[in-house]
Parts: C-alpha cells; structure tokens; sequence
C-alpha cells in the first residue's frame, strides 16, 4: 500500500497532559517538605523504582479489565506465585547468587524471572478457562470466583512451602549504591526502574504499532465491534491475561527481591495497591496505570517518610482526590 | 405472617429447617450446656443478622462490598473502647450506641455518595481499599484500640457470668449472666435478621430489586437509584455495625482478628452464597451451616491430617491440616457459585437458576 | 432471483424481554432490501440478531444457504457479512487509518479499494491520520461504512446509515450507497428517511412489535401513499 498524505490534518485535538504533569509536580512539591536534598533524590528514586514494580503488577489487570470487563480479584495471587516459584530457583543455586560476579548472578537471576512469568502465564491460562470464562459478563460471579482463586492459590503456598516467611537474598552484584556525591542511589532499585521503563516502552510498541495492538485498543474500546469485523476477542483476551499474568509473575519476583523475602500475604498486600493504581489511572488505559503507579509510590515512600504512621490510608486519599478530580480515573478509555 | 413480612420460606423443607435452627438456637443453653456450644450459638445469631445486612447489598441490589468488616469492626470497637475507657456500666454501653452507630452511618454514606460519583464499577475496588486502609488504621492507632492485642473489657454487673439468677438446683447449671446475655443477643439478632426481612420486602426492597435487575431502566422510570443505592448502603451498615456491637458484648473483647480482618469478610461471603443470594433466610441457613462446620470439621480435618502423614502420604497431611481450612473454603466456594448460585434456600424453593 | 439470507421465524430475547417474535424475511441477492418501522420496532435488534450479537432463541437464519443462528459474531462476519451497527462504533482512540487497517481482515489495505473508497469519501482521505474520534458525525459515518466495504463483502447490513446527518451530507451518502449497489453488493439497510429509503431500495420490509408486518417491491410502496400511511404513520411523511 502506498502511504497516503494527509492533505490537511485536522488541528491536532491538545494532548491530555495534565495527568502527566502530576507525579513531576509532586515530586517538586516534596522538595522543601523533605528538607534534604539526598534524602529526596533517594525518595524519589525509590518511588520511581517501586512505582515501576508496582506498574508491571497492575499493567496486566487494567488491560484485562478494559478488553472484557473481566475484575479479577484474584490478581494477587500471581504476584504470590511469581515470586514463590522464583525461590525455588535462588536458593538452590543461592551460592551462584551471591557469587562475586554480575554474570553469574544473572544466570541464576535470569532464568528463575522466566520460569516464575512462564509458570504465572500458565496459570493464567488455567484460571481464564476454569475461574473467568465461566462467569464471563456476570460481574458479581467473575468477583466471587476470583477471590475464591485468590484464597486458594494463598492457601496452596502455605500448604506447599510453610507459613515461614522465606528469605530471598539479592544476588551479590546488585547489592550496593552507586554514590554520586552525597547522595547514595540503590543498584537494585535503579535495575528495577530500567526493567519497568523497558517493559512499558514494550507494551506501548505493541499497543501501537502491531495488528494484535490495535485490536487491543479497539477491543478496550468496543469488543462487540472487534467481534463484528471478524476477529475472534476471547482468544486475544485469552492472551493478554496469560501476559498479564506473567507480568503479574514478574513483578512478584522483583518485589521480593525487593524486600528481599517472601511471604504468601504478599498477594493481598499488593491486591490493594494494585487496585488503588489501576482504579486512579482509568480502566484499561497502560498510561494512566503507569502514572498512578508512580503517584501511588510517591504517595508511600515521601508519606512514609514524612507521616510514617499513615503510608496506606495516604494513598486512599490519593485515591479519593484523583477520582474527585476525574471520576474514571486520570485516563478514562472504555466507553463502556 | 405479619413477622415475616408477607415473604415466608415458600418450602416445607426450608420452613422446616428454619424452625429447626431457631429452636435449637433457642434451647442451646439447655440441651447443650458448655461454654463451646453456646460461643457456637451466639455466633450463629450474631453472623446471621451480619449476613442478612450483607444479603441486602450483594443479593437485593447486586453490588459487592469488601467493607462490610469494617462497619462490624466499629460496632465491635465502639463497645469495647467505651466499656474498656468508661468503665462496665450501662451508660458505657448507650455511649458505645450513640458513639457507634452515627459513625458507622457517616462512612457509609461517605463511601455511598463517594462511590456513585464514580463508575459502579469501581464499587468492589474502592470498598476494598477504603476497608484494608481501617484495619491499618485500627491496628496502627493503639492507644485507642490496643493495636494488635486489641481490648479485653469488662460487661456491666448484670451480664457477667458471676451474676446468678437461678442456681444449680434447678437445671444442674447455674441461669447467670452470661446465659442472660446469649438470650440478649439471639433476641436482638433475631429482631435485625426480621427487620431486614420487612426492609426487602417493602416497596423500598422492591426498587432496589429492580435497580439490580437492570438499572439503566430503573432509572427510566424516574427512580433515583443512587438515593436508593445510598440508603441500602447505610441501612447495611447499622445492622452490621449492632452485630459487632453484640459480638463484642459476647466475646468481651475486640481485635482485629474477631471483627475486622478480611478472612471474616471472605466468611461472610461465603456464608451469603452458600445459603442464598437475595433471600435473607439464607443468611440464616449459610451463617448455621459454616458456622457448625468451622468449629467441628476442623476436628475432623486435623484427625484426618495425622491419619495421612501416619500413612507417610505426601502433601496430604499439609493439605489437610487444620491451619489449612481456608484452602477448602476457598474450594467449597468456588464450587458453589459455580454450581449452586442460588444456595441451599434456592435448591429448596426449586426456582429456576437466577441470572444475575 | 436466489435469497442470500433468510429468517424463519426467529426470536430474540433481550433479559427477559421478548423482542422479536417471529421474524420471517429473505433478502434476495444482489438487491438492496430496506427494513423500515416504528421506533422501537425491532430493527437494530434484527440486525444484531442476524450478526450473532444477540441470541435468536428460536427459528432459523441462513446465509447462501447454510445456517449461521449458532455461529459466534466473528464466524458470521468472516463469511462475508460487512455490519456498520447504528452507533457507527468507530474506534475513537484509533485513527482513520488504522480503523480500516484493521477492518481488512485479510491483509493489507488495497490501494484501488480505498481509491474507489476516497471517490465518494474525500474527508476520510484529508483526515488519514487523524484520530478517529475527532471526526464529525457525518465523517464518523463515512468511516463506519468504509470499514464495511474496505474489503468485498458478501452482505452489508446497516443501521440508519442517515441518522442525524444534514441533509446536503445525507445527499451524498445516498450517492455513496448507489454506487456501492452498483458494483453487485446485497444490502440490508434500515432506514427512518423514507426518501433515501425510496431512492436506494429494491425490496421493503416494515416491521411493528417485532414481526414484519409488510413485505414487497420499494416501488409499489412508494406509489402506494395510503399503505405507506397505513404502515408507518405520517412522521414519514415528513421526510418526503
Ligand atoms: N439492551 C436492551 N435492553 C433492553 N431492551 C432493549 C435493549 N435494546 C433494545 N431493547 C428494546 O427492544 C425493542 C426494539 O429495539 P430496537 O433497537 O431493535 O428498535 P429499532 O427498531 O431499531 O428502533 P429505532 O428506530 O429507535 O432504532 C425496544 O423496545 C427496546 O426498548
Ligand atoms: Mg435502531
């Protein structure tokens, strides 16, 4: 096909920019209430950081949600999973880990972050065909059901590795802060920031560039129209919640490292979270998500620092101001 | 049929059920004396009014709330702060009610209007948040509520069980205070658990009906579904937070783990599913039934544990231990939405399988 | 002359509310057939019935011969059934391009396609790259309608293609609709513009409370002013 030239574009419909605008601002704002300048280039890149973690986690729910009005409550329990079945790879081979070498820490690090998204994604094919599709278009049931999955894929974990919080060591040569000056940025948390910038880049790359990205965005907007041209939704729904599930997977592994251990409660930590991001950021729009990622981890890192007492109600009220502001959230996609 | 509102069990087996349930409830202190058997009972009662507060949101105006807890934990809470700060006197508890009750009514209402300013949809989440966000709160603000460990208080001279009314001679137990408060709070569960049942059943339960069927045209009729959706909302939350008020009564004491955690909100969903979305008897049946099998199937979970790891079966023994008693709720919950969305008062009454 | 599609007594519930009751038509090939009726008739419900986007409870509905009432939306559209649905549905978040990008099904865009296309659609080409949601009403049109014949279809199935469109614009997409009967497509077109519907149509179909209560030559309605009263009340006539 020939590429055809807009002969007169119409004038270009003003970019929504005011959400994106808000992490900047509140990130400036915190400047003179934090005081020292290190401890707020430490703050903020933890939040980006976190922000990130958090946004790989929730990237898969929004999307499910905007293609087919599916809520999974169980969405958590991927999170668990994931970061679960990445123990079953770093501590066998923990001598690898704390190996002195970035190489081999990778070997081991690599391959346990793929086969947590591999066993998550397959889950998440398990869980559409047994705990969603059944259910589909009824609300009410599609809640009760995936909380049902929540409890008992929290209540597998416990059976299966104890009720013990399990450690789970960073790798020796993600240990550390690089120090610029006085002010001393974490390895990790800089890595976790660069997986999450690669993987929205990736998901925007898809979203817009490819067939199967189009027809995502469409399916958010209208699936009965999708349908109508002839495209078969459920097997792409099916896909994005395998993907979003490995996501899900992927970010359970991080957040473990993160906090450097695991529990089975960390579904339901991160469900809350989760929500509160994908609630601000609008149903089924990957920008608003990665923004409200970044808002919500704001919100806990400089509130923990400043009102410590009140990291989780903090970002209620986050989430009561944005939806005050815009009802459907920062981005609102779905016509529905 | 005035007492049950025009809406009786419309089944032999069901109507036989009911009444087997309350007059066991009813002689419970007699037949089956012992402190485990009367807790049993009384959380039978106090469960019951909670889900049938909960039925009327999920099961007459379709929308899923994860808060109710949180209106359970202020009743239970406002009890035990003010018995614990007031000291054990009746003033205590009428400022526990008036303290109470209004607070739970406020949040309701914020989270009502709050919640119909944005997408319906939103509701599940937004409750979720708003109920995980009071369980820190609660557990963080300890001076108050005594954190973690929560409050142990004392009940006013008349319920506590020192306070003897009919000695041994009579029935071979004492008739004391803490048989008094069990009739007091069986009474009152049972007054809620009515209330509610004329609540559905007057032109109000009927809107909301309608709302739930299909709320686009509800509102094309000219009802003002969110006044309607908003007034459910705060009737729901009264009765819960009067549950927790009784529960805390019985158990002198609240915590976390007895009124505000999330397990008992998966409890109480379970409970409306099992017994019947949008029946309010099923509140009654759901609550007797997981009540009885929490308490004695876990007995039976724990023998069978030992049997399987005396066998050296593997996993089965993890997978069976007691602990482990939420993974086959889970299982048992997901099984009956899937096979029976309209609960045992739905099988009983043989209706066709509702939609919605 | 051989029916491309056929009902037989098809019956469409919508909740418990029963709103097709029996609908029995055919739509010869080839031919333009207009369905016309009340508001609330039962028309769109018709169409969706035909798409698979809602279930006909009963009866049958075949495609050149085979039956399609069990087939899944997409099943139906890839035998070739082209449906511009009455809320035009374009992809606001998309743009022009990728609207019909995605509309044809079978590959890239054919460039003698979309020509032929821009012929009768000028704005669509003068806004290409634009996002679909910035159109006007009319251009949003348009773009429902190109996506339907972007690719040869077997059957086309529009709603109300006219709907609140100005006059001048109704004007041209009545042209745009000739044109595309010209090249052999079988339409299926509901109409509330008697006009239009006199200048496009071959066969009618009226429809009241969910039955067809009147089927025959457009030409025989039009000359007919008592029937055409009788069957669809004056608010017709207005249009004329
Ligand atoms: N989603 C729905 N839920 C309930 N009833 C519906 C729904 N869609 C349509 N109906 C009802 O079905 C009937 C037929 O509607 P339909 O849209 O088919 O009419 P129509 O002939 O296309 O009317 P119009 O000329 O106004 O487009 C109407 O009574 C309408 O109220
Ligand atoms: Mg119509």
């Amino acid at each position: 096909m020939s590429e055809i030239v807009a002969t007169d574009a119409l004038p270009k419909p003003k970019r929504d920019i005011a959400p994106l605008l808000l992490p900047l601002v509140l990130a400036l704002l915190m400047i003179p209430l934090v005081g020292s300048p290190s401890s707020w280039v430490t703050l903020t890149v933890a939040s980006l950081a976190m922000g990130m973690m958090i946004f790989i986690m929730a990237s898969g729910l929004t999307l499910v949600f905007g293609l087919m009005d599916v809520l999974n409550f169980g969405h958590g329990a991927f999170i668990a999973v994931g970061a679960y079945v990445a123990t079953l790879v770093l501590l066998p081979l923990a001598s690898w880990a704390q190996a002195d070498s970035l190489l081999i820490n990778l070997a081991v690090l690599v391959p346990a972050a793929l086969l947590s998204m591999g066993v998550t994604g397959a889950l998440g094919l398990v869980v559409e065909r047994v705990l969603v599709l059944p259910v589909y278009g009824q609300h009410l049931k599609q809640i009760l059901m995936t909380t049902g999955g929540l409890i008992v894929a929290e209540q597998t974990l416990y059976a299966l590795f104890g009720p013990q919080i399990i450690p789970m060591p960073l790798p020796a040569a993600l240990r550390g802060s690089f120090i610029l000056g006085d002010v001393a940025i974490s390895k990790y948390r800089l890595l976790a920031l660069l997986i999450g910038l690669v993987i929205f880049v990736a998901i925007e790359l898809v979203l817009n560039r490819t067939k199967i990205g189009l027809l995502i965005r469409a399916g958010v907007e209208n699936r009965e129209m999708v349908e109508a041209l002839g495209y078969r939704i459920r097997r792409l729904f099916l896909g994005v919640f395998m993907t979003g599930s490995a996501l899900a997977g992927l970010g359970g592994v991080m957040w473990g490292l993160y906090r450097e251990q695991v529990h089975a409660s960390i579904g339901d930590e991160l469900t809350v979270l989760v929500f509160i991001v994908v609630i601000i950021g609008g149903l089924g729009s990957i920008t608003g998500c990665f923004i409200g990622a970044i808002l919500v981890a704001m919100v806990a890192n400089y509130g923990g620092f400043l009102v410590p007492k009140l990291a989780l109600v903090s970002n209620i009220l986050l989430m009561v101001a944005v939806l005050m502001w815009r009802p459907r959230g920062l981005y609102a996609v779905t016509s529905r | 049929m005035m007492i049950l509102s025009g809406d009786p069990p419309r089944s032999r087996a069901l109507s036989i059920l009911l009444v087997v349930i309350l007059l066991a409830l009813l002689a419970t202190p007699f037949v089956f004396p012992g402190a485990k058997a009367l807790n049993v009972a009384a959380k039978i009662c106090i469960f019951a009014a909670l889900v049938a507060s909960y039925d009327l949101l999920l099961g007459y105006t379709g929308s899923v709330s994860f808060a109710h807890t949180m209106f359970y934990g202020i009743g239970s809470y406002a009890i035990a702060i003010a018995l614990y700060g007031l000291g054990p006197s009746w003033t205590s508890v009428a400022v526990a009610v008036v303290a109470g009750l209004p607070l739970a009514l406020l949040l309701a209402l914020a989270i009502g209007l709050f919640s119909l300013r944005v997408e319906a949809i939103f509701f599940a989440m937004i409750t979720l948040a708003v109920a995980s966000a009071f369980l820190v709160l609660a557990s963080q603000l300890s001076w108050l509520t005594g954190g973690e460990d929560g409050r142990s208080f004392q009940l006013p001279e008349l319920l506590r069980p020192g306070t003897v009314f009919i000695g041994k001679e009579w029935f071979g137990f004492p008739i004391n205070g803490r048989i008094l408060t069990y009739y007091l709070v069986l009474s009152a569960c049972a007054l809620m658990v009515l209330a509610l049942l004329r609540v559905v059943n007057s032109p109000f339960g009927r809107v909301l009906q309608a709302i739930r069927e299909n709320r686009f045209r509800a509102e094309a009729l000219g009802y003002r579904t969110v006044f309607h959706l908003t007034y459910a909302n705060c009737i729901a939350a009264m009765v819960a937070a009067c549950a927790g008020m009784l529960n805390a009564l019985w158990l002198r004491y609240a915590g976390p783990d007895t009124s505000l955690a999330f397990s008992i909100m998966l409890d109480i969903l379970l409970m409306v599913v099992i017994g019947g979305m949008g029946t309010i008897y099923g509140a009654v049946i759901g609550a007797a039934i997981f009540i009885l099998a929490q308490n004695y199937l876990q007995a039976l979970m724990s023998i069978a544990s030992t049997a399987a790891s005396e066998a050296g079966l593997p996993l089965l023994p993890g997978l069976l231990h007691p602990d482990r008693w939420l993974l086959w709720l889970g299982l048992l919950f997901i099984a009956s939405v899937y096979f029976f969305p309209t609960g045992v008062v739905g099988r009983l009454r043989g209706k066709p399988a509702a939609k919605h | 002359m051989s029916a491309l599609l056929k009902l037989t007594g098809v019956e469409t519930y919508i909740g418990r509310y029963h709103i097709l009751q029996g609908v029995d038509f055919e739509v010869p090939e080839g031919q333009t057939t207009m369905l016309l009726g009340r508001n609330g008739a039962g028309k769109t419900t018709t169409l969706r019935t035909i798409m698979g986007l809602w279930e006909a409870k009963s009866g049958s509905i075949s495609l050149a011969g085979e039956p399609i009432e069990k087939l899944s939306t997409p099943d139906i559209a890839q035998r070739g059934v082209g449906y511009v649905p009455e809320s035009m549905a374009v992809f606001s978040d998309l743009t022009v391009k990728e609207n019909l990008v995605l509309a044809a099904r079978n590959g890239p865009l054919d460039d003698a396609q979309l020509a032929w296309i821009f012929g009768f659609f000028p704005a669509l080409k003068k806004f290409w790259l634009s996002r679909a949601g910035s159109l006007s009403g009319g251009q949003k049109q348009m773009l429902s309608i190109a996506r339907a014949i972007v690719e040869p279809r077997k059957l086309l199935l529009i709603d109300e293609p006219t709907k609140g469109l100005a006059p001048a614009i109704v004007m041209s997409l009545i042209e745009c609709l000739k044109e595309i009967k010209r090249r052999g497509a079988t339409i299926l077109l509901v109409e509330q513009n008697f006009h239009a519907a006199r200048e496009l149509g071959d066969q009618v179909l009226v429809m009241d409370n969910g039955t067809i209560v009147h089927r025959g030559e457009m030409a025989a309605l039009a000359a007919d002013v008592p029937l055409q009263e009788r069957l669809l009340g004056l608010s017709l006539e207005a249009h004329q």
